[in-house]
């Protein structure tokens, strides 16, 4: 989806990614006729000359993404739209259908909250890997600039210090893992304070990664006695990991051992034969590979397909006391995640990324992680273009299966009533209404796979995952602590 | 010590580091080995161009050390040499001669790599690349800084409180056996509780260094007043100096050397410690450019950071070493 494209102009594809003008419809002229242009067509012209606007605006930007979602709405496919719009004109179509619908309703309240920005000097917090990619590169190509917000991004060393600076109130907000707010308004692992998941950052992104001694070992069930890397004790890579391991056949309690060790760390840790491999996000999985020390086993893609992973976590207090700031914020973190989903700005938002004061990374690395093109340490070369995938809207399930699996391990020992503990922590209806009003009613755009019921149904490594009956999940593994 | 004595000593230490460095260069020489291409058959080349692909790009494949099963995959998943570009470009897949995967590639910096990147970071040490990005100089600073602070408040902690215990035979007693289990304890140790106690990343780092520089000033403070002669006491004492001007005119200077000596001790641990602190922390200073350095895997940058924390160290020790030396007398 390209949100400047102008949903009236009739000689665009609007359902085609990139927008370009469509030559599917017109043939080349073959007779004087074609060069006439009818008095329609001026007037469509006139019109569409007049809705031209700066890039840069973002007040235009939302209302533009309202239009485009309202019209393919309406038409369902492009043929009918561009029927229409020639049949009528593109001036007679707009004065139409905005009076039947109210462009300006949710789109003001972005634009309103824009000009009473409580807090314009920001501190988000980012642990350098590419699941950070909307925040990262949302800085780097200066979104937060675009919605009047002064945002410095800071990097931290691990998620422990992550969290501590959240807690200290040194960020404003930050880039979380997607079950840390879940531990820290439960107090686990820490003091207790509110936090919120108000969106992912990315979804999928993450890999196992084995040493390449182990390359005749790229089976699960030969991995007794094998130490692996997550990065963090309340996480989806630990979470993951042990479900992986788990389903075939390892207890990971009893028969691997799973340590903590910060990102940046794993590949020296790997190199230094500490641990026999690792579940973490990228660059370092692929780094691993570019360096030469280890082979990407299973992306978790393949566990569970658009997973969450890491989240944009922000404060209660910090909602409450600002408002306007977090709509702002909350929009402008959305409209990159938006842009960075689209194939064809992976390669830019790699190359902003690569400078010391951000990743620091060579920009291929992060190029192959990105484009999903990459070789895979075993000699082969692999196309997965979802490898990574920024799907920002984080569905109760996910909550409720991250709570789930705390309890099947034993990190939740009391007995919690899952959904309303995972529908204080994840903020669905404030993200739906952010990202309805940037592209209200849009069916095509990929991040509006807002499910119908907050709680889908999910496929987890093959097993279905109903968010009503999350006692009977638990019971149905064979592993388990609870 | 005469001229002729220390210039060969000089000589000696010149020699050393010259070995040092030919040895290093030795060990981490690699000869960059070209790739080889491995020619496509005519059989090869066909059923490539049945799959898609052009001839130009089959040979650039080839010639880049890719064997031909790998360009196969490459033509079966349909991706055209744009493709490629945008991933990187297929020379950062790391295939070398016979499509094998390379073994370690970033292997360990060569003196030569080093060099280039300190004189990178030495020509321009002041730039200011965002929050997360500046130059050695500016981290250096952020370093000294927290040092400073940390230590400065240990020396006003210390040196009292050591004249308290050194003058007070009862009161050493009392306090060593706490100063006795805090003094062993890693600073680091204290991190994570300076953090949640104070709430504020940059303090928890000062007091860590406040922590970590206080005990040996505080034992050789009190261990100095402690050896003060007791004729210069007795002296002090049939003049009628007061006690105050007892310890401030002569217990002070005669114990003033001890007392530099542990603030030496101090200024040292302090340095480490904050290079340490700052790797857990992160945000800016010479710790978090090693990190940050490391995050990337760039070792040739994290040695010469390993230097300038050396010789910064160096200079340090030598400042206190003067103050020593100043303050020295003889009986």
């Amino acid at each position: 989806m390209n949100l400047t494209n102008d949903p009236f102009d009739p000689n665009i594809d609007l359902w085609n990614e990139c927008g370009e003008r469509s030559q599917s419809e017109e043939a080349a002229p073959t007779s004087i006729a074609d060069f006439v242009i009818s008095p329609k067509e001026k007037e469509t012209q006139a019109f569409l000359s007049k809705r031209k606007f700066a890039t840069g605006d973002p007040g235009s930007v939302t209302q533009r993404a309202l239009e485009n979602s309202v019209m393919k709405g309406i038409f369902g496919d492009d043929l009918s739209r561009r029927r229409f719009l020639k049949a009528v004109g593109a001036s007679t179509a707009y004065t139409a259908i905005s009076s039947l619908i109210p462009f300006h309703s949710l789109q003001a309240m972005v634009d309103d909250a824009m000009k009473k920005i409580e807090k314009k000097d920001l501190k988000i917090g980012f642990v350098p890997i590419t699941c950070a990619t909307p925040i990262i590169g949302g800085h780097a190509l200066d979104f937060f600039k675009k919605y009047g917000l002064n945002v410095d991004i800071i990097k931290t060393a691990g998620w422990a210090v992550a969290r501590d600076k959240c807690m200290n109130g040194e960020y404003d907000a930050s880039h979380l893992l997607a079950p840390m707010p879940a531990a820290m308004s439960l107090g686990l692992g820490s003091a207790s304070q509110d936090w919120r998941m108000v969106t992912n950052v990315n979804t999928n992104g993450q890999a196992i990664v084995l040493a390449n001694k182990h390359k005749d070992k790229n089976d699960p069930k030969l991995w007794k006695g094998f130490k692996f890397g997550v990065p963090f004790e309340y996480s989806m890579h630990n979470l993951l990991l042990r479900l992986y391991v788990a389903e075939h056949g390892i207890d990971p309690d009893k028969d691997i051992q799973i340590r903590v060790i910060p990102p940046p760390e794993m590949v020296a840790n790997l190199r230094a034969e500490n641990v026999d491999g690792y579940l973490a996000p990228d660059p370092f999985n692929q780094r691993a590979v570019y360096d030469g020390v280890g082979f990407i086993h299973k992306l978790t893609k393949d566990i569970w397909d658009q997973h969450p992973c890491c989240c944009f976590g922000i404060s209660q207090k910090f909602i409450d006391e600002n408002p306007n700031t977090f709509i702002v914020l909350l929009t402008a973190i959305l409209d990159a995640t938006n842009t960075v989903e689209l194939r064809q700005n992976r390669v830019a938002f790699a190359e902003a990324m690569s400078p010391r004061n951000y990743l620091n990374q060579p920009s291929a690395v992060l190029k192959q992680i990105l484009t999903g093109i990459y070789p895979d340490g075993l000699g082969n070369i692999k196309n997965v273009p979802d490898r990574i995938s920024f799907m920002p809207y984080p569905a109760q399930s996910m909550g409720v299966w991250i709570l789930s699996q705390m309890k099947r391990w034993g990190y939740i020992s009391k007995d919690i009533d899952f959904k309303s503990a995972s529908d204080e922590i994840f903020l669905s209806t404030e993200t739906e209404s952010a990202m309805k009003a940037m592209s209200e009613k849009n069916r095509n755009v990929k991040w509006s796979d807002i499910p119908a019921s907050k709680y889908p149904v999910y496929d987890v490594y093959g097993k279905e995952f109903d968010p009503g009956k999350v006692i009977e999940y638990i019971d149905s593994f064979e592993i388990k602590r609870s | 010590m005469n001229v002729q004595f220390r210039l060969k000593a000089a000589v000696l230490s010149a020699l050393m580091f010259i070995v040092f460095v030919v040895l290093w260069h030795g060990l981490t020489f690699q000869q960059s080995h070209e790739t080889e291409g491995i020619p496509l058959t005519s059989e090869q080349s066909a059923l490539l161009k049945a799959s898609g692909m052009s001839e130009s790009d089959m040979q650039a494949y080839a010639a880049k050390g890719l064997v031909f099963e790998q360009i196969q995959q490459i033509a079966g998943l349909g991706l055209s040499s744009a493709d490629i570009d945008a991933a990187g470009g297929i020379e950062s897949f790391g295939f070398t001669t016979g499509g094998a995967a390379e073994e370690a590639k970033t292997g360990f910096p060569s003196p030569s790599l080093v060099w280039e990147e300190a004189y990178e970071q030495i020509r321009d040490p002041f730039y200011d690349k965002g929050p997360n990005d500046k130059g050695i100089g500016i981290q250096l600073k952020y370093s000294l800084l927290r040092v400073g602070a940390g230590f400065l408040l240990a020396v006003l902690v210390s040196i009292p409180a050591g004249f308290l215990i050194g003058m007070s035979p009862l009161v050493n007693l009392a306090f060593t056996p706490f100063v006795q289990i805090l003094k062993p304890i890693s600073p680091l140790a204290w991190l994570p509780v300076a953090l949640y106690i104070i709430k504020d990343s940059e303090k928890a780092s000062i007091f860590v260094i406040f922590v970590c520089s206080i005990w040996p000033m505080l034992l050789n403070t009190a261990f100095g007043v402690a050896s003060v002669k007791r004729d210069y006491i007795n002296i002090a004492r049939t003049l009628e100096l007061s006690k105050f001007r007892t310890a401030l005119t002569v217990i002070l200077p005669a114990a003033a050397p001890t007392i530099f000596t542990g603030m030496k001790i101090s200024i040292g641990i302090a340095w480490l410690v904050i290079v340490a602190a700052e790797m857990v922390i992160g945000g800016i200073g010479m710790g978090y450019f090693v990190w940050n350095e490391w995050n990337g895997l760039n070792l040739a940058s994290m040695i010469f950071a390993i230097f300038v924390i050396g010789i910064v160290g160096l200079l340090l020790d030598f400042v206190i070493g003067r103050l020593i030396a100043v303050t020295d007398y003889k009986e």
